[in-house]
């Protein structure tokens, strides 16, 4: 096996320029990684055939015109099941959208193949991205590569964008997309050690992406480290007509943004994420986190979001309630799956009881009950109204700060079937990260450590809208210092 | 004041329409596919309307002029700022599941109407609101034995909804409001009225109430297609509801269907479950802002509105209420009056346009921007009737052959030699020779049977075919016949 | 405010979605806790806030009225589980 699967996106956009190996070689050994790596369950959908076809004609583009390659030429990566991607099996792991094969192409997978990129298939996920663990997916859990030091229990990668992360952590996929509606993206980057960026609300166009909630989605790279990230962010940003929440705003150059100067920036430190029963590892970790960046020249300073602790019940509203009615569509009437019925109220009861899993039920019914006749103001128009408190804890944080950190994740992964009894302690996971998706923050995780039973810790950091040049540049900073360099044991190659 | 006997006393209609007019574009609300009628099944349908995942809402600019222009030309508020909700609920012809529409803050507040009524009354009607909504596709029930089949063509089209405030008290008042918004509408080109094609839909609000008293529970009738059906629909609700309450039953808030058939209402089996629309904002779409440029903008564009227009037809060219109201109902037939009117007697060409050139549209099913005949050539037409060259009647038989030919009165006065006589040695001869030929009736006539002067003249003209000058025909005889 | 049973029954009706006779309990109690949990936003006044009405600082843009879109009917029907003569075909409703 060669070790073309270990290399960085970077590495590899260069390796490829410099033509020390096609895209077609590159690829080959990723679809080598990914058969190899199949016990992860990381992918819904294998496309091989697709994938070396791609490389070949980003080889023969590269031949033709050498000066020229897409940001992403000859790049294989991986798709999360919630993008449409035409002609091929798209899911949002979910038993309902069976065979649903879409005859469009979203917006943001249609800017990674313009600019050349490879897609070796469609990961896993929690079950229309509802979920914090890739535990509630129609096919099934994907396992994390990473294993505690004493234990060869299966663990969780997190969640909703499970598959995507264990799949870049693997290394079966250079990078891959997620998306982002409470942590989705950068909660599995910590529990897999990777790094997962969520861009501001309106940076990425969400036209063809399975809605969760309108309102909070959005696309993000996931990849092995933070100028990757860069790399792939850049090439799935940019303004779309075709969304109406999408931002007209031009798509700075994110991997120049990464040698921005840090020194001189102030680094706010939201008292209120230092909450009880915290690990120290991850108390350790932070601290870490703080020393690194007062290292290259930033100042710390304690600023307070004081309507933190409100954030998760907020999000919890809302999110249910967007995702009630974006799950309207799905009844079988014009795609997916069908389940008979003698009239058509039983059709469509018959079709999304069996259509839809437990988790995803329980949110749509949430939902409906929040935004039901009497309850609607003491709900949904009380968490919109929190939603601006926090909103305002951010805007007046960022008039004495630069940049957040906080502690990505409560903890590091847990075992599959862990915290399956109680529906809040899983929402838990999402405690730190579910703020800056309210407010439409950009943050980013990337892994800064390891817990005392050998896990990926994530520390995360928070910008202000449409300001992911200054996250990028911190992020790179702490990278650098943290020099994590541990590998998942059940990585491909280990 | 309209009132019902019932046994126990007088009652009171209450009445308020809500009307969904198509808005004129050419491409839906929220989606590029077209917005036109009649097309194929599921050939007008984009990925959006499809309700495919991961597809989204982008809003037609010209859905929000036309709304605005609406608004302006019913005098009402134009709100700067308006949210798009969603009304949540399950039905094959919204893919869905939801209709993005308007709820809490519509796009146009608070306006009025003025309806004409019999015998040159009129009456202002409030109008409560109007906002901008998605319509739904078509669900066909009578297909298949045991299928639905869903068209989604309609799905998506951009709709105005206007409600009226519960300010009408007669089924006659409803049919005057019905008749002049649509009237409005065509003047502003905001909506072609088209009732039996849909792009017009009224539904009906109507309780009732001893006078004096509080408002009783209303019902809403749907599917009420035509003025007619409005009507008749609302004199039989008004009907059922005080046949039920003196017999000590209570109106229920429901819908109710209107059954063209037989002329009755009755209640919505799939609607009995009291609609929880759980609506909030569309978290797809932003809140509509629009300053107040652009709604100044568009009330410079405004065109006369029937109102005024018929106030000015009235003061500019001395017509009657009644007939300027008529020449004022559609602006295609105002406009093609006063081309026809330029330079002629106003009344003239009221009366031939009013009377002989709507009897002609009316036999040929056509409105009047199709008419066989324009405007220049009905005016040419009535210069011969004013230089004497045609009598009436004759210009009557010229208006039918213009017509049938399409050409000019003057070419076919000359083809068909149809000038009218007015020779008096001429007539008096024709006179002389009818009297000659019909001496018995003559001493009928002179022995006291008056009626037969007209069968005279009737001779006289059917030996001239036609085109002796009635008038000057009439004081021959008389001279001649000494009464 | 409980959740009960009879409640779950309604918001399932109301959402479409059958939900088997021996798991309307558990689910009760569940969705129950939820909206518990949820409530304890009612510890803050927020008499003096208004609701967030959009999350990103944009306008609302509008689209020009022309027509770029339809005329797919083969994709519009493609991925429908039932089909007849350019329609979608679902149980017959009956007004």
């Amino acid at each position: 096996m060669s070790e073309l699967n270990h290399l960085t996106m970077a590495q590899a956009r260069d390796g490829l320029a410099k033509g020390e190996f096609s895209s077609a070689e590159l690829t080959q050994a990723h679809i080598a990684a990914l058969e190899v790596s199949r016990g992860l369950n990381a992918f819904v959908t294998e496309t091989p055939e697709r994938a070396m076809k791609a490389a070949q004609e980003s080889d023969a583009r590269r031949a033709k015109d050498r000066d020229e390659p897409g940001s992403m030429e000859g790049l294989p990566i991986a798709i999360k099941d919630l993008f449409c991607t035409e002609g091929v099996l798209t899911t949002a792991s979910s038993h309902i959208l069976d065979s649903f094969t879409p005859p469009y192409e979203s917006t943001v997978t249609a800017n990674l193949w313009r600019a050349g990129a490879v897609m070796l298939g469609k990961t896993n996920m929690d079950e229309f991205a509802m979920g914090s663990a890739t535990v509630t997916s129609y096919y099934g859990p994907t396992v994390n590569p990473w294993q505690r030091k004493d234990d060869d229990k299966p663990l969780v990668p997190g969640g909703s964008s499970g598959g995507s992360a264990s799949a870049v952590a693997a290394r079966a996929a250079l990078g891959a997309t997620g998306t982002d509606t409470g942590g989705s993206i950068r909660q599995p980057a910590s529990f897999c050690g990777i790094v997962g960026v969520k861009p501001t609300y309106g940076r990425c166009s969400r036209w063809g992406i399975v809605a969760f909630a309108s309102s909070l989605d959005q696309a993000g790279p996931m990849t092995r480290t933070v100028r990757d990230g860069a790399i792939m962010l850049g090439a799935m940003a940019g303004y779309d007509p075709k969304d109406s929440t999408s931002a007209d705003k031009p798509t700075p150059n994110f991997e120049t943004a990464l040698e921005q100067k840090v020194k001189g920036l102030k680094v706010g430190i939201p008292e209120e994420y230092n909450m009880e029963g915290m690990s120290r590892d991850l108390l350790a970790l932070w601290d870490r986190g703080k020393e690194w960046l007062t290292a290259a020249g930033t100042e710390m300073v304690p600023v307070s979001l004081p309507h933190t602790k409100y954030a998760l019940p907020t999000y919890y509203i809302v999110a249910p309630a967007e995702a009630s009615s974006n799950l309207a569509r799905y009844d079988g009437v014009r795609y997916g799956f069908r389940a008979e019925g003698e009239t058509l109220q039983e059709m469509y009861e018959n079709t999304r009881g069996e259509g839809f899993g437990a988790e995803v039920r329980r949110r749509v019914l949430i939902g409906t009950y929040v935004l039901s006749a009497g309850y609607y103001d003491a709900y949904y128009l009380k968490a919109q109204k929190l939603r601006a408190l926090i909103s305002e804890d951010f805007r007046e944080a960022f008039e004495k700060v630069d940049v957040l950190l906080t502690p990505t994740a409560p903890s590091p992964a847990f075992a599959i079937g862990e915290k399956m009894d109680d529906p809040i302690a899983m929402y838990l996971n999402d405690v730190f990260t579910v703020p800056a998706s309210l407010a439409g923050l950009p943050a980013i995780s990337l892994p800064a450590g390891l817990s005392s039973d050998g896990l990926p810790l994530g520390l995360q950091l928070i910008a202000r809208p449409f300001d992911e040049e200054t996250m990028f540049c911190t992020a790179r900073t702490v990278e650098e210092a943290a020099n994590f360099d541990v590998e998942p044991a059940l990585m491909v190659g280990a | 004041m309209t009132l019902l006997q019932g046994n126990t006393g007088d009652w009171e209609m209450v009445i308020g329409l809500e009307v969904h007019a198509q808005v004129i574009s050419k491409a839906k609300l929220f989606s590029g596919a077209a917005a036109t009628f009649g097309a194929e099944p599921n050939t007008q349908v984009s990925l959006v309307d499809a309700a495919m995942p991961g597809m989204l809402p982008v809003i037609n600019q010209i859905a929000v002029e036309q709304a605005v222009r609406t608004g302006l030309g019913l005098n009402a508020k134009i709100n700067l700022v308006s949210v798009f909700d969603r009304k949540n609920y399950f039905y094959p012809d919204l893919p869905p599941g939801y209709q993005i529409s308007q709820f809490s803050q519509p796009i146009v507040g608070h306006g009025t109407i003025i309806l004409d009524l019999d015998g040159g009354e009129t009456r202002e009607v409030g109008i409560t609101r109007i906002h901008l909504e998605q319509d739904a596709g078509k669900s066909l029930h009578d297909q298949h034995p045991s299928h639905t089949f869903v068209d989604l063509n309609r799905s998506g089209v951009a709709l105005m909804e206007i409600v009226s405030e519960p300010d009408m008290r007669s089924p006659e008042e409803a049919v005057a409001y019905l008749r002049k918004l649509r009237s409005v509408l065509r003047y502003l080109g905001t909506c072609d009225g088209n009732m039996e094609q849909g792009s017009l839909r009224c539904d009906a609000n109507v309780s009732v109430r001893h006078p004096g008293e509080e408002f009783g529970t209303r019902c809403e009738i749907k599917n009420v297609n035509s003025v007619r059906f409005v009507q008749q629909a609302i004199e039989y609700e008004a009907r059922r509801q005080i046949e039920l309450v003196e017999n000590n039953g209570v109106v229920e808030l429901e819908t109710r269907l209107f059954d063209s058939s037989n002329c009755t209402t009755r209640s919505m089996r799939s609607k009995e479950e009291s609609h929880d629309y759980r609506y909030f904002p569309d978290p797809d779409l932003l809140p509509l802002e629009i300053d107040q440029e652009f709604v100044e903008n568009i009330r410079a564009s405004l065109p006369e509105l029937p109102d005024a227009k018929k106030e000015r037809l009235m003061s500019e060219y001395g017509l009657a209420e009644e007939d300027a109201g008529l020449l004022a109902t559609e602006r295609a037939t105002a406009d093609f009056y006063e081309e026809m009117t330029k330079g002629r007697d106003p009344k003239l060409a009221c009366n031939w346009v009013t009377g002989d050139l709507f009897g002609v549209l009316n036999k040929s099913g056509v409105g009047i921007e199709e008419s066989p005949v324009s405007a220049a050539m009905l005016g040419g037409l009535l210069d011969l009737i004013s230089d004497g060259t045609l009598s009436g009647r004759l210009a009557k038989d010229v208006l039918e052959a213009m017509v049938e030919t399409g050409k000019e009165a003057a070419v076919l006065v000359k083809e068909r030699q149809l000038k009218q006589i007015t020779d008096t040695g001429v007539i008096e001869a024709e006179v002389d020779k009818v009297l000659e030929v019909h001496t018995d009736k003559l001493a009928e006539y002179k022995a006291g049977k008056d009626k037969l002067f007209g069968f005279f003249v009737g001779q006289v003209m059917k030996a001239t075919g036609g085109k002796a000058n009635p008038g000057m025909v009439n004081e021959v005889l008389k001279a001649k016949l000494g009464s | 405010m409980s959740l009960d049973k009879s409640t779950v029954v309604q918001i399932a009706t109301l959402a479409r979605i059958r939900v088997p006779e021996e798991e309307l309990e558990g689910l009760a109690s569940e969705m129950d806790k939820i909206i518990g949990w949820v409530e304890q936003l009612d510890e803050v006044n927020t008499d003096a806030v208004s609701p967030m009405a959009s999350v990103v600082d944009v306008k609302l843009i509008w689209r020009p009225d022309e027509v770029t879109d339809g005329d797919c009917c083969e994709r519009i029907l493609a991925n429908a589980p039932k089909k007849s003569q350019g329609f979608f075909a679902v149980p017959k409703v009956i007004e």
